[in-house]
């Protein structure tokens, strides 16, 4: 291997233990003496727990343990947490109710925690379950967070009166009213975004270790952020000091936001380690998965848009009803707020904005971040706004976008984001180029003679990325900074070890942050180890969501790299017996200006441990620099999927036939592990819209909750996709770096049921577009072309 | 308990099991083969994707008792003295994987697509076969790309053989 560069798509180094099914999932860890938990769960969506027998079930072959929230409570172990503290417009906080990780007195949703039973094996801690012996007195559950808020609803917590966390508001009332007053045309629309189910293809799991020698505990998780984690478990649940607690997060696989909250199981586990002497791992079931898992999206919106004569928006306002399940979890408040209504003014310029979101309880999972996070719901509402509305005033839905643009920027919207940098016009004009716009006409008439309904449909998406400025979100709310940490060892032999704060659960970081610092240091990428997922090795560190790890975790690395060569120099000019300021390094030798002299990186390093030809009083030996990185600004990529679809109206069935993605993600590091970004994300988006939806029924239980159920997107359902960038390199990072994880996902929805409408002619479709779906909705689109 | 006389790999095992044991609990846990991964409890995702006497099947859904006297091929066994399979490597070549999980099942489902379709596969063939797999990372993409190459250097694997 040789010494890589920015931009270059290097194959992944990590796959070579994955493709020889080497990888090191938390499953593959099995710890000596070890014993396997199995959590009991509620079959009712809502029920006061009047007695639990647990007495046969302890006497069943092969327990160990049969634990309860009354054990966690003797011990003292708090409940969950959520991390954003989220104001309603009346200034008071929200209103939550408290979150044990085994149930107190009260089970609040389908899948909830009951108890837990530890046993030698799995199937005995199964049949054990089945002999608690659990009086419930069933409750009537509030299961639509439509409906929740109404008087006479069931009460999920007392602590929130109707329901409702929080009723919380964004932007100018006033102005927006008065925009609304002088427009000439008003469009209104109904949106339901469609709640989710991650489905990260492995299945969370625990293992919790204890060492009564050095009274130290670890726990083994599937975590995108252990160090989160560690300080959650530590603080506020209360299982041990954080000196005390090592958090491993090995290989991941997946995450989506999924396997970003502290939940239950690993609290669990960890603590009953300790409880009962020994080892207790925990793997989710697909089933289990589903039911406690926390679950994405699931919002009911009224928009409205407000434009003038000429085509121009004036306003913007939207309502939105946000199920936040049963409990909180741990960034659940923040992603129907911060995470949204901050992203309502798309790429558009629009004067005034005004956000009303209530957050609201229900008998359901717990709702929190899945890719995109606020960030999908809120390019749902501008972009289904910007396609219905172009089409109500008769202009072209490229033309409309193109008139309201922002085109200057720093752009200061109306709803906090400042807006750096892009150029939205070039990303449009490639992307309707590379659709073949122009020849829509014609394949709509193709398809037409064959019966077929053809549709295209545009999104034009922006997302706030590189969370975050650790003040900024400070002061709205969040309970952490939003920085992220690296340290950059040299080893004497000049080979480098990077300490990372990210963690990587498909991203492929292990590539992309040593070609970075390969490229950097011109040394071969064999020479760098990424490091990371472990709280005894990376001090601290706040992990990988909100696609951060290339603007913020790559900066970080660039940070501390800035140290490693400065100290570099120092020791070089001792060695050159030059002045500092006269050492120039490139492609990894360090120079003297104007001079032929001159040492490789690895002889410097070297010279930095063996420390004889500088004073150690003057000079610390050593080579290793450590840097925490707090981004200036948040990150906006920005660009514009196109979708064209194929409907036959007597089945139902949609095709998507073409998908062209024009992203602007600024500086790409590895292109190759960029568009497998881009793919999966487009693939979680059409499944959004055509496929997935998790469905409560009324009486709250889960009728989703197997993949014969939950429509999980295949291979069949996609074209190849067409991908292309442009790139407006970011100004408020070093790298230039936008970050590229969620814009699929945040950008396919609207496209693709924007396609739909267009081919049906009307706007009547709610997502999942599902053959059923469109069959029904079709066929208004045939008696009205009969009628025709 | 029950007896089981069985291949892995190319070597034999005999071991006394539980009969309700299934093959992806005895791969996993017995032999530590942890390559076979578990990501349903509907026999769907093809994360458990095992090759028993050449053939591709769900290994979550298997007794391990019913492959008594079968050679069972896993992830692990496919790469040769340390060189990737050419269907590895194609995955590689074409980042058809991301984070990994449902990887070796694809594999060992491409190579058994290969084994009966031959090595030039269409497009929609591979995506029509990939039906008993789920990947939600990669968007599929990079996996049919990484299927039908791997698929053309598995003959040219084939005639190299030959040749030998
Ligand atoms: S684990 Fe076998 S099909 Fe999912
Ligand atoms: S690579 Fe992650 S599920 Fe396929």
């Amino acid at each position: 291997m040789s010494v890589a560069q920015i931009g270059q798509s290097v194959r992944r180094t990590e796959d070579q233990r994955f493709v020889t099914g080497k990888g090191r999932y938390v499953d593959d860890i099995g710890r000596p003496g070890q014993a396997h938990a199995f959590f009991l769960r509620s079959p009712h969506a809502h029920a006061r727990i009047r007695r639990i027998d647990l007495h046969e079930a302890q006497h069943a072959p092969g327990v160990v343990a049969v634990l309860t929230g009354d054990d966690l409570a003797a011990d003292k172990i708090g409940g969950l947490i959520c991390g954003w503290m989220i104001h309603s417009k009346d200034g008071s906080p929200m209103k939550a109710g408290p979150h044990p990780a085994l149930a107190q007195g009260k089970v609040r949703y389908v899948g909830d925690h009951v108890a837990v039973v530890i046993a030698e094996t799995l199937a005995e801690a199964k049949d054990a379950a089945e002999k608690i012996v659990v009086d419930y007195e069933v409750l009537p559950a509030a299961v639509d967070p439509a409906k929740t808020q109404a008087k006479g609803a069931a009460q999920v917590h007392d602590e929130a009166p109707n329901n409702t966390v929080f009723n919380w508001h964004l932007g100018d009332k006033a102005a927006t009213d008065a925009a609304f007053a002088k427009a000439s045309h008003v469009t209104t629309i109904d949106l339901v975004n469609n709640r989710l189910v991650a489905n990260a293809m492995e299945p969370r799991a625990a293992v919790g270790d204890y060492d009564s020698g050095t009274d130290n505990f670890t726990l083994y998780t599937t975590s995108q952020n252990p160090h989160v984690a560690r300080l959650v478990l530590s603080a506020f649940i209360g299982i041990a000091p954080e000196n005390k607690l090592r958090v491993i997060a090995p290989d991941v696989g997946g995450g989506f936001g999924s396997k970003i909250f502290i939940y239950a199981e690993e609290t669990v586990c960890v603590w009953a380690a300790k409880k009962v002497g020994r080892p207790v791992k925990w793997v989710a079931e697909r089933t289990e998965e589903f039911l406690a898992s926390a679950h994405g999206r699931d919002h009911v919106t009224k928009a409205e848009l407000a434009t003038d004569a000429a085509g121009k928006i004036l306003g913007l306002r939207v309502h939105t009803k946000a199920n936040l399940g049963a409990y909180l979890s741990t960034f659940s408040s923040s992603v129907p707020t911060y995470l949204y209504a901050p992203l309502l003014s798309g790429q558009y310029d629009i004067p005034a904005i005004y956000a009303e979101v209530d957050g609201v309880y229900t008998n359901t999972a717990p709702v929190d971040a899945y890719r995109g996070a606020g960030r999908p719901e809120a390019t749902f509402v501008v972009e289904r706004l910007m396609e219905v509305t172009a089409r109500q005033i008769g202009m072209d839905p490229a033309a409309f976008r193109q008139r309201n643009f922002v085109r200057s920027f720093p752009h200061q919207t109306p709803v906090i984001m400042c807006y750096d940098i892009g150029d939205y016009n070039a990303s449009l004009k490639k992307a309707l180029e590379l659709a073949d716009y122009k020849g829509l006409g014609r394949r709509k008439r193709e398809s037409a003679r064959k019966g077929l309904l053809r549709g295209l449909g545009f999104s034009a998406y922006i997302e706030a990325c590189g969370i975050a400025p650790s003040a900024a979100v400070g002061s709205l709310g969040a309970g952490v900074g939003l920085w992220e940490s690296a340290e950059v060892r040299v080893n004497p032999v000049g080979t480098v070890e990077i300490l990372t704060g990210s963690h990587a659960h498909g991203q492929g970081h292990e590539t992309t942050f040593a070609q970075l610092v390969s490229a950097r240091l011109g040394i071969p990428m064999e020479q760098v180890s990424i490091i990371h997922g472990d709280t005894d090795k990376v001090q601290m560190g706040m992990g990988t969501y909100g696609s951060r790890s290339g603007a913020v975790g790559m900066s970080a690395i660039v940070k501390a790299l800035d140290k490693v060569e400065a100290k570099a120099k120092k020791v070089a000019a001792y060695c050159l017996e030059a002045s500092e300021s006269d050492i120039e390094f490139k492609d990894g030798r360090f120079t003297v200006k104007g001079t032929d002299k001159g040492l490789s990186f690895g002889e410097v390093a070297l010279q930095a441990y063996v420390a004889h030809k500088f004073d150690g009083q003057e000079l610390e030996p050593g080579l290793k620099e450590g840097a925490f990185y707090d981004p200036k600004n948040f990150t906006f990529p920005s660009g514009v999927h196109i979708a064209e679809v194929e409907i036959d109206p007597e089945t139902g069935v949609t095709r998507v036939d073409r998908w062209t993605a024009v992203d602007d993600f600024g500086v790409l590091i590895n292109p190759l592990i960029v568009e497998g970004q881009v793919h999966g994300g487009i693939a979680q988006g059409i499944g959004q819209a055509m496929m997935e939806g998790a469905v409560y029924d009324q009486s709250g239980q889960l009728v989703t909750a197997s993949y014969m159920d939950y429509r999980m997107p295949r291979a069949e359902d996609f074209p190849l996709y067409q991908i292309a960038t442009t790139s407006t390199p970011c100004p408020s990072n070093p790298l230039g770096i936008k970050g590229c994880g969620e814009a699929g996902a945040i950008a396919s929805p609207p496209a693709l049921i924007n396609a739909i409408t267009d081919a049906l002619g009307h706007e009547d479709i709610a997502m999942p577009a599902t053959p059923q779906a469109v069959w029904k909705a079709a066929q208004k689109t045939v008696h009205k072309l009969a009628a025709e | 308990m029950t007896t089981v006389n069985l291949t892995v790999n190319g070597k034999p095992v005999a071991a006394k099991i539980d009969p309700r044991t299934l093959l992806v609990q005895f791969l996993r846990e017995n032999l530590r083969l942890t390559g076979t991964h578990v990501g349903c409890d509907t026999s769907q995702c093809g994360a458990c994707v095992v090759h028993v006497d050449g053939h591709a099947i769900k290994a979550c859904t298997t007794l391990a008792a019913s492959c008594d006297g079968a050679s069972v091929t896993t992830i692990e066994g496919l790469a040769h003295n340390g060189e990737l399979h050419p269907m590895q490597e194609a995955f590689r070549e074409h980042h058809g994987l991301q984070c990994g999980f449902c990887t070796p099942g694809m594999i060992m489902t491409a190579v058994d697509l290969v084994q009966r379709k031959g090595n030039h596969l269409e497009e929609h063939t591979i995506r029509e076969e990939l039906d008993g797999n789920i990947c939600r990372c990669t968007g599929y993409h990079n996996i049919v790309k990484a299927i039908a190459a791997g698929a053309e250097a598995m003959a040219g694997q084939v005639s190299a053989q030959a040749a030998e």
